[in-house]
C-alpha cells in the first residue's frame, strides 16, 4: 500500500491534518475574513462583550461595520482579529522550531554517533543541558537574547536539542553497522557524503515524528512565554499575549483568556494526533520504544 | 551500596558542572558590560566599578567562571541590586510556596494517576482504558495556565467554592494554620496536577500492562489469590521502576508548571520571583534561580535512582 494511503487511513493523521489545514487557512487569509489591524486601539469599544456589532474606529480616522465576534480587550482591540492573526504567529514559531532543532539535533546526533572522540564530551553537555528545566532554559535564554520571533524560536529549540541528539546517536550507532554504511566506507566514500547520503535518509522517519512533537510542544512553550509576559513584544498578536492581556481582568472578562485557549488547545491537539499517526505509520519501532 | 551512592554522585558531577557553564554564560549573552548588566537601571558607576572587581570581570573569562562558580558552591549566589539582597537569601524567603505547591501537586498526582494507571492496564480496551488515554492526550495539550483559569472561572466564580487567587503562608507569624494553607493551595494543585497526572497514568498503564503479560501472574492467579493482591503485590510491584523514572523525569515539566501556575494564582513563591527577575533584567536572580531548580532536579533524580534498591531487590550494585 501506497504511504499516503497508509497514512490518510489513519484516524489521528487525519483529524490532525485537517484541524492543521483549517488553521493554515485562516492564518493565511486572515485579512479577508472580516477582521480589522489587530493593534488598532478604538477607545469607544473598550471591553466590548463578544458578538456585539458596532463601527470601530481605525488608526487612519475612518471607520467600519465590524462585528466583535470575541468581544474587545481593555485596550480596545477586536480579540477576534488578534486571535486570527496571532494564528500566524503559532504556525511560524511551531514550525521554524521544530526545523531548527531537528537540523541541529541531528547534526551533534550524527557527529556524536558517528566519532568516537566527539561523543564522551558532546553527551555530557547534552545531559548537563537536559537537567535544566526546559521551561527555565527557555526564559532565561529569553532574557538574555531579547525577544525576536527568532530569540524566541532559538529559545524554545535549545532545550529540545539534546533530545533530539539523543535519537539521532542511538539511530546512528546501529546505522554505522550496517553493510551498506561499511560498503560505502570501503569505496572510500568521504564521510560527509556517508552521513549524508546513507546515515540521514534512514533516520528520517523518526526525526519527523520527533520533529510533529517538538513543534506541538513549541506552540505551548510561545504560549507560556507570552502569557509570564516573556515572549514576543505585547503588540504582537499571538495567542500567549491576548491571554497575558486578558489575565488582569479575568474575573470581570474571563472570554480574553477563554477565546485564544479555544484555538490553542485544538492546534497543540492536533499536531500532537498528527504526530501519534505519524509515529504508528512511519517508525513502528519507535511507537514501540515509546509505549 | 556505598560503592553505587559513590558512583552515582560521580555521575552528576560533570552534569552539574555543565549546568554551571549553561547558567554562567546565559548573562553574557546579553550585549553589553556584563557588570552593568548585573548593576541594573538604578547603578551608579561606583556600583559598576566594584562589581566588575568583585567579579573579577577584567579578567579572562576562565577565571570569572572560576569566582562565580565558587562563590556559587560556597552558596553565594551573587546579589541582586534591583531588590537589594542577596539571591540566596532571595530563594530561601519565596522557596516556602513553591515547595508547598510542588510537593501537594507531586502527591495528588501520584495518588490519582497510580490508581487510574493500574485498572486502566487491568481492564484495557475498557471505558476506563479509553477515557484515560484521552486524557493522557489533552494533558499534553492545554497548557496549565488555561486549566488554571477553566477552574477558577468554574470553582472559585461559579460556584464559589475556592478562592480565586492569594497564598496563606504554613510556618511563620503570619501563617494561619494548615487549613488556611491547604484551602488556599486545592485549584493550584489540582491545576499544576492534571498534566503531571497524564504523564504519569501514561507509563503506569504501560508497565503495569506488560507486567501483567507475566508467568508469575498466571502462577499467582492460579494459587487463587485475590485479584487485587495479583495487581498490587505483583503487577504493581514489579511496574515500580520505571514509574519511579517517570516521576523523577516529570519534576522538570513540575518545576516549569510551577512557574506558570505560581503567576496564574498570585502565588509569591520561585516562580513569580523568576517572571518578575527577567521583567526587571534581574540577571543575578534569573541565574541564581535556573541553578537552584537545576540542582534541585538532579537531587530528586539521583532520589530516584537510589530508590530502585528498595523497589527492585533484584537490583543490587
Amino acid at each position: 500500500m501506497a504511504l499516503h494511503t497508509r497514512l490518510w487511513r489513519n484516524s489521528a493523521f487525519r483529524f490532525g491534518v485537517l484541524v492543521l489545514a483549517v488553521l493554515l487557512a485562516l492564518a493565511l487569509t486572515a485579512p479577508l475574513l472580516g477582521t480589522v489591524d489587530p493593534s488598532a486601539m478604538d477607545s469607544a469599544h473598550i471591553n466590548t462583550a463578544a458578538g456585539e456589532r458596532g463601527e470601530f474606529a481605525l488608526l487612519d480616522g475612518n471607520s467600519v461595520a465590524h462585528r466583535f465576534w470575541m468581544g474587545t480587550d481593555n485596550f480596545g482591540r477586536d480579540i477576534y482579529s488578534r486571535v486570527l492573526y496571532g494564528t500566524r504567529t503559532s504556525l511560524l514559531v511551531a514550525s521554524f522550531t521544530a526545523v531548527v532543532a531537528v537540523a541541529i539535533g541531528a547534526l551533534l546526533g550524527m557527529l556524536a554517533g558517528y566519532f568516537r572522540a566527539v561523543d564522551a564530551v558532546l553527551m555530557r553537555v547534552m545531559d548537563g543541558l537536559m537537567a535544566i528545566p526546559a521551561i527555565l532554559l527557555a526564559i532565561a535564554l529569553v532574557a538574555a537574547l531579547g525577544a525576536t520571533l527568532w530569540t524566541v524560536v532559538v529559545a524554545i529549540a535549545i532545550p529540545e536539542i539534546p533530545r533530539v541528539t539523543r535519537l539521532v546517536r542511538s539511530l546512528v550507532l546501529t546505522l554505522r553497522e550496517e553493510p551498506f554504511v561499511e560498503a560505502a566506507r570501503a569505496l572510500a566514500t568521504p564521510t560527509p557524503v556517508i552521513l549524508w547520503r546513507h546515515v540521514l535518509p534512514n533516520a528520517m522517519a523518526p526525526l519527523i515524528v520527533q520533529g510533529t512533537f517538538i513543534a506541538a510542544s513549541a506552540v505551548l512553550t510561545e504560549a507560556i512565554l507570552s502569557f509570564l509576559g516573556l515572549g514576543l513584544p505585547a503588540d504582537v498578536p499571538t495567542w500567549g499575549n491576548i491571554m497575558a492581556e486578558g489575565r488582569v481582568q479575568f474575573t470581570q472578562y474571563p472570554s480574553n483568556v477563554l477565546f485564544p485557549a479555544l484555538f490553542l488547545v485544538p492546534t497543540v491537539l492536533a499536531i500532537n494526533l498528527l504526530g501519534d499517526g505519524l509515529r504508528d505509520v512511519l517508525d513502528p519501532k519507535f511507537a514501540k520504544r515509546a509505549a | 551500596m556505598l560503592r553505587f551512592l559513590a558512583q552515582r554522585l560521580a555521575a552528576i558531577v560533570p552534569v552539574l558542572l555543565v549546568v554551571a557553564v549553561v547558567v554562567f554564560l546565559i548573562l553574557r549573552l546579553t550585549p553589553g558590560d556584563p557588570a552593568a548588566v548585573i548593576a541594573g537601571n538604578n547603578a551608579t558607576n561606583d556600583d559598576i566599578v566594584r562589581i566588575r572587581e568583585q567579579l573579577g570581570l577584567s579578567r579572562p573569562l576562565l577565571s570569572q567562571f572560576w569566582i562565580w562558580f565558587s562563590n556559587a558552591l560556597q552558596g553565594d549566589l551573587g546579589y541582586s541590586f534591583y531588590l537589594n539582597k542577596p539571591v540566596s537569601e532571595l530563594i530561601a524567603q519565596r522557596i516556602e510556596p513553591t515547595l508547598s505547591l510542588a510537593a501537594g501537586t507531586l502527591a495528588i498526582a501520584v495518588l490519582v494517576a497510580v490508581p487510574l494507571g493500574t485498572l486502566a492496564a487491568w481492564r484495557m480496551g475498557g471505558w476506563l482504558d479509553r477515557t484515560l488515554s484521552g486524557f493522557s492526550v489533552a494533558g499534553f495539550s492545554v497548557p496549565v495556565f488555561v486549566i488554571g483559569y477553566v477552574l477558577i472561572y468554574l470553582f472559585a466564580m461559579k460556584l464559589h467554592w475556592l478562592p480565586v487567587q492569594g497564598y496563606r503562608r504554613l510556618f511563620g507569624a503570619s501563617s494561619q494554620g494548615v487549613g488556611a494553607w491547604a484551602y488556599q493551595l486545592v485549584l493550584p494543585w489540582f491545576t499544576l496536577a492534571t498534566i503531571y497526572v497524564a504523564l504519569i497514568a501514561r507509563v503506569t498503564r504501560a508497565s503495569v500492562s506488560e507486567a501483567l503479560t507475566e508467568d508469575y501472574i498466571r502462577t499467582a492467579r492460579a494459587k487463587g489469590i485475590t485479584e487485587s493482591a495479583v495487581l498490587l503485590r505483583h503487577a504493581l510491584a514489579n511496574a515500580a521502576v520505571p514509574i519511579a523514572t517517570v516521576i523523577g523525569i516529570g519534576v522538570a515539566l513540575l518545576i516549569g508548571g510551577v512557574v506558570v501556575t505560581e503567576t496564574v494564582f498570585a502565588i509569591p513563591g520561585l516562580g513569580s520571583l523568576t517572571v518578575d527577575a527577567v521583567l526587571n533584567r534581574d540577571f543575578p536572580v534569573i541565574q541564581g534561580v535556573v541553578l537552584f531548580f537545576s540542582v534541585l532536579y538532579v537531587l530528586v533524580n539521583l532520589a530516584v535512582d537510589l530508590s530502585y534498591l528498595f523497589l527492585d531487590p533484584r537490583i543490587r550494585y
